[in-house]
C-alpha cells in the first residue's frame, strides 16, 4: 500500500481495489471455521432433504410389524426401523424436508412481513407506530411455546397451520429489531441530507434506509430459525402440528418414545437429527453477526 | 420512578385485554361446533338448543365475550368439559407444580449461566471461553424435550438412578427431588445456553469499554473490576434472567409431556388431547398473565438498577 | 434576480416539548429559537455564532424546512418557503442546500461516494448516466479525483475528504443558497484551512450565497461579511465582521471576542471575561437572557427581553445599555 503524503492530515488512496460491504461480509464468513462448517453442514443436510426420494431405500410409509424396532446397523436396514417397521433412514431423510420447510417458512415470513411493519412503524412514528408496537406487545404476551400451542390449538393440526402459527410467533419479534433499527438509522444526518435533497419517503426508505436496517434484521432472523425448527418439532411432538402417518422428526420422536425401554437408540436418532441441523443455523448466524459487524 | 411505573402498569392493561381476547378467540375459531364437543352425537335439536342458552352460545360475540371476561375476573374459569370440576381449581395445581420446576430449573440455569458467561467474558479467547461458549450453543440448540428423552434413556432405563415419570408418589421430600431432577436439568438447558451467551455478551461489552480499561491502568483489584463489570451488565442480565423464566413457565409444556410432570404443561397437553376448551383457555390465559406481570417486575427491578430507563 | 434579499427569515420560534410523567404530558420546553429575523443578501456570506446549545443547527434546519417552526417566516427569493406545497417545496430544495457538521454521520456507508453525491439529481429525475458523470465531475472539481475516490465508501475516506464529499453532494443540484452547519469543526486546524479556501473558491466560481455556522470566532470572521451573534435561542447583536472584532457592543460579543486566546501578549487576559456555565435553555432567564452573566446587568433587564436596536448602518443591538437614555448608560458603563 503505497502511502504519499501530499498534504498533511490527508493521506493518498491506496491503490487496492475497495469492496462492497456484502463482499466484505461474505469474506469474511469464508474465513471463520465454524462458520464454514456450520454451512457445509447445513447444505448437506438441504441436499439430504432436497433429494430424499432418490437417497432413501425405501419408502418412508411402508412397514411391517415384523420388522419393527430393528436396532442400527442391522440388515436391511442402516438406521433401524421405527415402531411400525418403518426404515429410519429414509424417514428421516423425507422427515428432513418438512423441518426444514417449517423452520425456515415462518422465519422468511416474519422477515418480509415484520421488516415492512418496522420500517413503517419506525419511519412514520405517531399514532402509526402506537398502534403497530402496542398490537404487537399483545402477541407477546405469551411465551413463543403457549403463543404457537394456542394458536396451533385453534386452528387444528396439519402443516400449513404450523406455518401460520409460527409465523404469528415471529412476526412480533422481527417488528421490533426493524422498528427499534429503523428509529436509529433515521435520526443519522445522511437522512436528514437526503430530505434536505428533496426526496420522498419512498427514496428515503429504498435507497438510505433498508439497506442500513437490514443487516441487524437479518442477524436476528437467522437466530430465530433454530428455534423455529425447534417449536415446529415440539407442535407434531404434541400432536398439534404435523399429522401421522408423515415423517417428521418431532412427530417421530412422539410416537417412538414408548420404544425408549425396548431399544434406545433409534428413538433417539430423530432428536440428534433436529439437535445438529438447529446447532448449523446457529453457528451460521453467530459467524453471520460477526461478519456484519461494521468495523472502521 | 414512579411515573414509570404507572406508565407501565397503564399499558399492561391493554396488553392483557388483547391477550384474553386472543384466548377466547381461540374457542371460535377452532374447526368444528364447540357445543359438539360438549353433547353426546344423539342429542335431539331440542337438546342442543337448550345447552346452547344454558352455555349462552346463542348471544352475539361480543356479548359473549364481556360475560366470559366477568366471570373471568371474579375468578370464574369454567367448567371443564371432561372432568366436570372448576377449571380454576384443576389450573391452580398445576400451577403450584409448574412453578417449582420453574423456579428449580431457573435457578440451575441462572447460576449455572451467570458463572459460565462471567467465566467466558474474563478468560475472553482462551480455552476457557472456548469451552463455555461451546456449551452455550449446544445448549441454545438442543430440543430440550428431545433431552428429556435422552435422559431417561441414559438414568432411569439404562442406570435406573432416577424416576422417569410423574410426580412422587409416597410425599416425601428426597423422593420429590428425585422426581424432579431429570426434568429441571432438562428444562434448564435452553435458558441455560442463552443466559450464558448474553452474560458473556453484555460482560465483554462492559469490558471493553475505555472507562474500565482506565481502571484497570490504575491498577485496581481484579476483585473490584469484577464487582464493577457486574454492576454495569445486571440491566441486560436482569431481562434476559426475566424472559427466560417466562420461557420456562410457559414452555415446559414439552418437558412435562415428556416426564408426566402434573403441570400446567401436563394440563394444557391433556386438554389439547381432548379438545377441552375451556381448559385450555383457562391454562393459556393464566400463564400469558403470569408472563405479562413478570414482565412488568422486571422491568420495575430495571429502573432500580439502572435509573436512566425510566427517564424516558 | 430581485435586487432584494435572497433570504429572508421573521420570527423564527421553535420550542422542544420535554415530556415526563405518567401520559408523557409536555412538562417543559425547550427554547432552541425563540423570535430571530435576519436577511441574507446575495453573494454573501452572513456568519453565525454562538455557543453549544444557542440554537444554531436548529436555525439552520429551520430555514432549510427540515424541522416545521411553531411560528414565523422564511421568504427565498421572494417565494414563502414555509408554506409551500410538496411540489414548490421540492423545488426550492434544489436552490438552498445544507453542509452538516459531522463528517462521519452525514454520509450513508452503504453508498459510494459518488452514487452519494448522485442522489440529489436522481431524486429530480436526472437520467443515471448523466447524474453520476456530473457527481464524478463535482468530486474532481472538490479535489477528490473520482477515477480514485469515485468508487470508495464513506469509512475508507478521512474527515477532510469527508467534508468535500458533503460540499460536492451540497453543490450538485446547483444551488443559489449554501447553508453551512459547522463545516469545518470536526476537522484538525490545517485541512480546516484547505476546506475554507475550496468553499471560498466555489463562492466566487458560482456566486453563491453562504449562511455560515460556526462556534469558533477565528473562523467565523475570516469568511463573514455579516455576522450575526446568538445567545439562547435568540439574535444579540448583528453587524459586519470587521465592526464586531474592532468594536463589539453587546457585553455577551464583548465577552466572547475578549475570550478568544490570541498570541498577542497584550491582549491575553488574566481572568475569563464570562463567569458561570451557559444556562439552560429550558427555563431561560426572564427579560434579556444574557443578564444572569452579564456584569452590566440592570433591574430593567429582568423585566422585559430588550428588542434590537440599530447603532448604525447593517449594525444592530439587543441590549438596554444602548437605550436612549445616556445618563442610565453612563452610569452603567462606570459601575
Amino acid at each position: 500500500m503505497a502511502v504519499t503524503t501530499a498534504l498533511p492530515g490527508e493521506l493518498e488512496a491506496p491503490a487496492l481495489a475497495p469492496m462492497s460491504y456484502w463482499r466484505t461480509v461474505a469474506w469474511r464468513l469464508g474465513r471463520d471455521p465454524a462458520t464454514l462448517a456450520a454451512g457445509g453442514a447445513l447444505v448437506a443436510i438441504a441436499l439430504a432433504a432436497l433429494l430424499a426420494p432418490w437417497l432413501a431405500p425405501y419408502d418412508p410409509d411402508a412397514g411391517s410389524i415384523r420388522a419393527r424396532l430393528a436396532a442400527v446397523g442391522s440388515a436391511g436396514h442402516l438406521l433401524g426401523t421405527d415402531e411400525q417397521g418403518r426404515d429410519m433412514l429414509s424417514r428421516l431423510l423425507w422427515g428432513g424436508r418438512m423441518t426444514l420447510v417449517a423452520g425456515l417458512t415462518p422465519v422468511l415470513v416474519a422477515f418480509l412481513l415484520g421488516t415492512a411493519l418496522g420500517v413503517l412503524a419506525g419511519y412514520v412514528g405517531g399514532l402509526t407506530s402506537t398502534l403497530v408496537m402496542r398490537t404487537m406487545d399483545i402477541f407477546y404476551a405469551f411465551p413463543s411455546v403457549l403463543l404457537a400451542i394456542a394458536i396451533s390449538g385453534a386452528l387444528g393440526p396439519g402443516l400449513a397451520n404450523t406455518l401460520i402459527s409460527l409465523s404469528i410467533v415471529f412476526v412480533p419479534r422481527v417488528v421490533r429489531v426493524a422498528e427499534s433499527a429503523t428509529v436509529q438509522v433515521k435520526s443519522l444526518e445522511y437522512i436528514a441530507a437526503a430530505r434536505a435533497s428533496g426526496a420522498g419517503v419512498a427514496a428515503i426508505v429504498r435507497h438510505h434506509l433498508l439497506a442500513n436496517v437490514l443487516g441487524p434484521i437479518l442477524v436476528f432472523s437467522s437466530t430465530q430459525v433454530s428455534l423455529s425448527i425447534i417449536l415446529a418439532a415440539g407442535l407434531s411432538f404434541l400432536g398439534l402440528g404435523v399429522t401421522p402417518p408423515a415423517a417428521e422428526w418431532g412427530l417421530m420422536l412422539n410416537t417412538l418414545r414408548q420404544s425408549i425401554y425396548v431399544n434406545a437408540i433409534v428413538p433417539a436418532l430423530p432428536g440428534v437429527a433436529i439437535f445438529v441441523t438447529s446447532m448449523a443455523f446457529n453457528l451460521l448466524s453467530d459467524g453471520l453477526r460477526d461478519a456484519m459487524e461494521i468495523r472502521g | 420512578m414512579w411515573a414509570y411505573a404507572g406508565r407501565r402498569l397503564l399499558l399492561a392493561a391493554p396488553t392483557l385485554l388483547g391477550a384474553s381476547i386472543i384466548v377466547f378467540a381461540m374457542v371460535h375459531l377452532a374447526p368444528g361446533d364447540p357445543i359438539a364437543a360438549v353433547m353426546p352425537a344423539e342429542s335431539s335439536q331440542a337438546e342442543i338448543e337448550a345447552t346452547k342458552k344454558a352455555y349462552g352460545f346463542d348471544k352475539p360475540l361480543p356479548v359473549q365475550y364481556l360475560v366470559w371476561l366477568g366471570r373471568v375476573a371474579q375468578g370464574d374459569l369454567g367448567r371443564s368439559i371432561a372432568t366436570r370440576r372448576p377449571v380454576i381449581l384443576d389450573v391452580r395445581d398445576a400451577l403450584a407444580n409448574s412453578l417449582v420446576l420453574a423456579l428449580s430449573s431457573s435457578l440451575l440455569a441462572f447460576l449455572l449461566g451467570i458463572a459460565l458467561g462471567l467465566l467466558a467474558a474474563f478468560r475472553q479467547g482462551r480455552w476457557l471461553d472456548k469451552t463455555a461458549s461451546a456449551i452455550a450453543v449446544v445448549g441454545v440448540s438442543v430440543p430440550h424435550y428431545w433431552a428429556g428423552i435422552i435422559l431417561i434413556i441414559v438414568f432411569s432405563v439404562q442406570l435406573s438412578w432416577l424416576p422417569a415419570m410423574g410426580a412422587s408418589q409416597d410425599g416425601g421430600v428426597l423422593d420429590y427431588l428425585r422426581h424432579i431432577t431429570l426434568p429441571t436439568v432438562a428444562l434448564a438447558l435452553i435458558p441455560l445456553g442463552v443466559i450464558t451467551r448474553v452474560v458473556r455478551s453484555a460482560a465483554l461489552d462492559v469490558l471493553n469499554q475505555e472507562f474500565v480499561l482506565a481502571l484497570r491502568a490504575k491498577g485496581l483489584a481484579a476483585r473490584r473490576v469484577f464487582a464493577h463489570v457486574v454492576k454495569n451488565s445486571a440491566p441486560q442480565i436482569l431481562t434476559v434472567l426475566g424472559l427466560q423464566f417466562g420461557f420456562q413457565l410457559g414452555g415446559s409444556v414439552l418437558v412435562e409431556a415428556v416426564f408426566s410432570w402434573p403441570g400446567t404443561g401436563y394440563l394444557l397437553n391433556l386438554a389439547i388431547f381432548q379438545r377441552d376448551m375451556p381448559v385450555l383457555q383457562g391454562v393459556i390465559l393464566v400463564l400469558a398473565t403470569f408472563f405479562v406481570l413478570l414482565n412488568l417486575a422486571v422491568d420495575l427491578l430495571q429502573t432500580l438498577v439502572d435509573p436512566r430507563i425510566a427517564r424516558h | 434576480m430581485s435586487a432584494g434579499p435572497l433570504l429572508q427569515a421573521r420570527g423564527l420560534r421553535k420550542h422542544f416539548p420535554l415530556r415526563g410523567g405518567v401520559l408523557q404530558r409536555a412538562r417543559a420546553w425547550v427554547r432552541a429559537v425563540d423570535g430571530v429575523s435576519f436577511d441574507v443578501r446575495p453573494t454573501e456570506t452572513v456568519g453565525i455564532v454562538g455557543e453549544s446549545g444557542c440554537g444554531k443547527s436548529t436555525l439552520a434546519r429551520l430555514v432549510l424546512r427540515l424541522i416545521e417552526p411553531d411560528a414565523g417566516t422564511v421568504t427565498f427569493d421572494g417565494e414563502d418557503v414555509l408554506g409551500a406545497p410538496p411540489p414548490r417545496l421540492k423545488r426550492l430544495r434544489r436552490d438552498m442546500q445544507l453542509v452538516f457538521q459531522d463528517p462521519y454521520a452525514s454520509l450513508n456507508p452503504r453508498l459510494t461516494i459518488e452514487d452519494a453525491v448522485a442522489f440529489g439529481l436522481l431524486v429530480h429525475g436526472t437520467p443515471r448516466a448523466v447524474a453520476r458523470e456530473r457527481a464524478r465531475a463535482l468530486l474532481g472539481r472538490v479535489g477528490l479525483d473520482p477515477r480514485l475516490y469515485g468508487r470508495r465508501y464513506a469509512h475508507e475516506l478521512s474527515g477532510g475528504q469527508r467534508q468535500r464529499v458533503n460540499i460536492a453532494r451540497a453543490l450538485v443540484l446547483d444551488p443559489r443558497l449554501l447553508v453551512l452547519d459547522e463545516p469545518v469543526s470536526a476537522l484538525d486546524k490545517s485541512v480546516q484551512a484547505q476546506v475554507l479556501n475550496l468553499l471560498a473558491d466555489l463562492k466566487a466560481e458560482r456566486a453563491l450565497t453562504y449562511v455560515f455556522i460556526s462556534h469558533d470566532l477565528d473562523v467565523i470572521e475570516h469568511v463573514s461579511d455579516r455576522v450575526l451573534v446568538m445567545y439562547l435561542g435568540e439574535v444579540v447583536e448583528t453587524g459586519t465582521a470587521d465592526e464586531l472584532a474592532r468594536a463589539p457592543k453587546h457585553p455577551y460579543t464583548q465577552a466572547l471576542f475578549a475570550s478568544a486566546p490570541t498570541m498577542d501578549p497584550d491582549r491575553r487576559m488574566e481572568r475569563p471575561p464570562l463567569a458561570g456555565d451557559p444556562p439552560n435553555p429550558i427555563d431561560p432567564p426572564s427579560g434579556c437572557r444574557f443578564r444572569t452573566r452579564c456584569a452590566f446587568a440592570m433591574p430593567r433587564c429582568a423585566e422585559a427581553p430588550p428588542a434590537p436596536r440599530p447603532l448604525g448602518v447593517g449594525h444592530e443591538v439587543a441590549c438596554y445599555l444602548y437605550d436612549a437614555e445616556p445618563a442610565a448608560f453612563i452610569r452603567a458603563r462606570t459601575s
